[in-house]
């Protein structure tokens, strides 16, 4: 179990200090997927780097397994590395080495046996897809597979934990999937757990079971992903769940406008769908009740989190006063989020 | 009677070739030892200098500041001054002044810390993140240096033992002109001394002909080890 408590870090600076993280307290349990999420300056790259020891914190402590990292220097920090593994938004491999030499890198400085770690390298390149490849330099890779290099290479010395700060930002969407696939396999295969930063809340929906929502050095957020993103509470979490769930929400709202324009007498709800409700044939359902009614269909959404789906749809309703009152209270029976939609 | 023409190049009948041959292994020689000798004490240096970045050791600040002041100073002053300058330690050092090992000193001390400060910038330029990712993996100071900053910055390195290289080849002909041997003594002696133009042009292609080969190796080498790109 990964632990931060009471931790802050400040930078001394000319232009004062700075506090890139303040009072952070937070729980990561074994085998865990967790994100943190925020915008960039937002300390979280300074709270990963605490976890292997690249960043030290001026007040509070961290501990994995109850050894305080933060405690540690020299060759006792640099041993407690080994069972970190790392990878980097811009991969950081060596651009000298070939890919099974680079995946064999961490394992000469753990002191393994060349034949030893030619054997492990090998095995690894094989998990990650890179199997014939082993022989190409990085120049010669995509992104995607420099990022499955890191990954091995971040694999090589068994750790319990995988650290991964921004690995698919500088990815195309495609390859992010599959990089975020591949680190979701491993987490099954090896449970290991993975902390990771990102700036994209589709990150965390695609891989992540919990979240944290960081901003100015703080964390203002945090929980199980679908009771974020079912319940944001601060504004900054809002504005990534709305960034995630509805990314045309702009349009959406221009389009509502316009539909309470045309059709002053309609009513437009929003319904929001949590887990298994998003599987339910919720708009038949009504209809079937309130035979006298008119659905159009807006605009809908439906993403899949590691804990079930999410998803929004944008009805107009229109029919008689009490058959809509009617059916808005049916839906509210069926548990599903329902808000009627006025001009602002 | 020496003709002064223009023909007086092409009198080959008055060249010693025996002499020729041994001037220019002495060249040869000379350039090798000191390439060598600079390359290890530069990239030492180097090193030591890239490490302390930032530190505020004095006793760092101070080396920091007697390399800069070599780098400058011995960039400024005519290299056969130098060697004029130098004559004392030089007798000192390896006990003569005149021929080959002679030449050593004055050309590593004015090498030296030139290079050290084309390494120290080569080791800079190495992508930060490539470090801490080494940093992050468990690795000493020590295995950083001999897994990371060495074989990812050696194109640089190479490229810049070239050029350092190639104006050794440079001086080592001017240390002749005092005594040093070598093509450039022969040059001076043989050839400008004793009005026989066809030995100082036969000296000067030889010579042209070495830094050509020593620039066409230092090519190859940082070709065939570049594997960015």
């Amino acid at each position: 179990m990964i632990e931060f408590k009471d931790v802050t870090k400040t930078f001394e600076t000319k232009q004062g200090t700075v506090h890139a993280v303040q009072d952070v307290n937070l729980k990561i349990e074994d085998g865990h997927i967790y994100g943190i999420v925020g915008y960039s300056g937002a300390g979280k790259s300074t709270l990963i780097r605490m976890l292997n020891g690249l960043e030290t914190p001026t007040e509070g402590s961290v501990s994995i397994d109850d050894v305080e990292i933060s405690a540690l220097g020299g060759s006792k920090l640099r041993e407690q590395r080994q069972h970190i593994g790392m990878i980097f938004q811009h991969f950081n491999l060596l651009w000298s080495r070939t890919v099974l030499q680079n995946i064999m890198f961490p394992l000469e400085i753990a002191g393994k046996s060349k034949a030893e770690a030619k054997k492990q390298a090998e095995h690894l390149a094989d998990l990650v897809g890179l199997a014939g490849r082993e022989q190409a330099y990085p120049s010669e890779l995509s992104g995607g597979q420099k990022q499955r290099v890191g990954i091995a290479r971040a694999l090589a010395n068994d750790p319990q934990i995988l650290l991964s700060d921004e690995a698919t930002s500088a990815l195309d969407p495609q390859t992010t999937d599959e990089v975020l696939d591949l680190l979701l396999d491993i987490n099954k295969k090896l449970n290991l757990t993975i902390v990771l930063i990102t700036h994209e809340m589709h990150v965390i929906r695609k891989i992540a079971d919990h979240v944290a929502v960081m901003e100015s050095g703080k964390i203002v957020e945090q929980g199980p992903v679908l009771d974020v993103f079912k319940r944001p509470q601060q504004a900054v979490t809002k504005r990534f769940v709305n960034e995630e769930v509805t990314p045309s929400l702009t349009d959406t709202t221009a389009v509502v406008d316009q539909l309470l324009t045309k059709y002053p007498k309609g009513t437009i709800v929003q319904l929001t769908f949590h887990g298994d409700q998003a599987k339910l044939p919720i708009v038949s359902e009504v209809l079937k009740q309130y035979g006298n009614l008119d659905l159009n269909i807006i605009e809908g959404t439906i993403h899949q989190t590691q804990e079930g789906a999410i998803g929004t749809l944008y009805l107009q309703i229109t029919g008689e006063q009490a058959d809509i009152d009617g059916a808005l209270a049916y839906l509210q029976k069926l548990r599903v989020e329902t808000e009627v939609l006025n001009r602002e | 009677m020496n003709d002064q023409g223009l023909s007086s190049y092409f009198k080959f009948s008055n060249v010693d070739w025996g002499n020729m041959m041994t001037s220019t292994w002495e060249t040869i020689w000379l350039t090798l030892v000191s390439m060598i000798v600079v390359a290890i004490l530069g990239i030492a240096l180097g090193l030591l200098l890239f490490e302390s970045t930032g530190s505020n050791n004095p006793l760092v600040k101070l080396l920091k500041w007697v390399v800069s002041l070599f780098v400058n100073v011995f960039r400024s002053i005519p290299f056969i001054i130098l060697i004029v300058l130098l004559l004392p330690i030089t007798q000192k050092l390896v006990g003569t002044i005149i021929g080959p090992r002679a030449a050593l000193p004055s050309l590593i001390i004015s090498a030296a810390p030139f290079y050290a400060r084309m390494v120290e910038l080569a080791f800079h330029e190495l992508d930060h993140g490539v470090i801490e990712a080494a940093e992050s993996m468990g690795a000493t100071r020590w295995q950083i240096i001999r897994k990371v900053l060495l074989p990812e910055s050696l194109p640089a390195l190479v490229s810049g033992i070239t050029v350092t290289t190639i104006s050794l080849i440079g001086y080592t002909a001017m240390a002749g002109a005092i005594g040093a041997g070598g093509l450039g003594n022969l040059a001076y002696q043989d050839g400008f001394q004793s009005n026989n133009n066809a030995i100082t042009l036969v000296a000067t292609v030889i010579i042209v002909i070495i830094v050509f080969i020593f620039q066409f190796i230092g090519d190859f080498a940082v070709k065939h080890i570049d594997k960015r790109a």
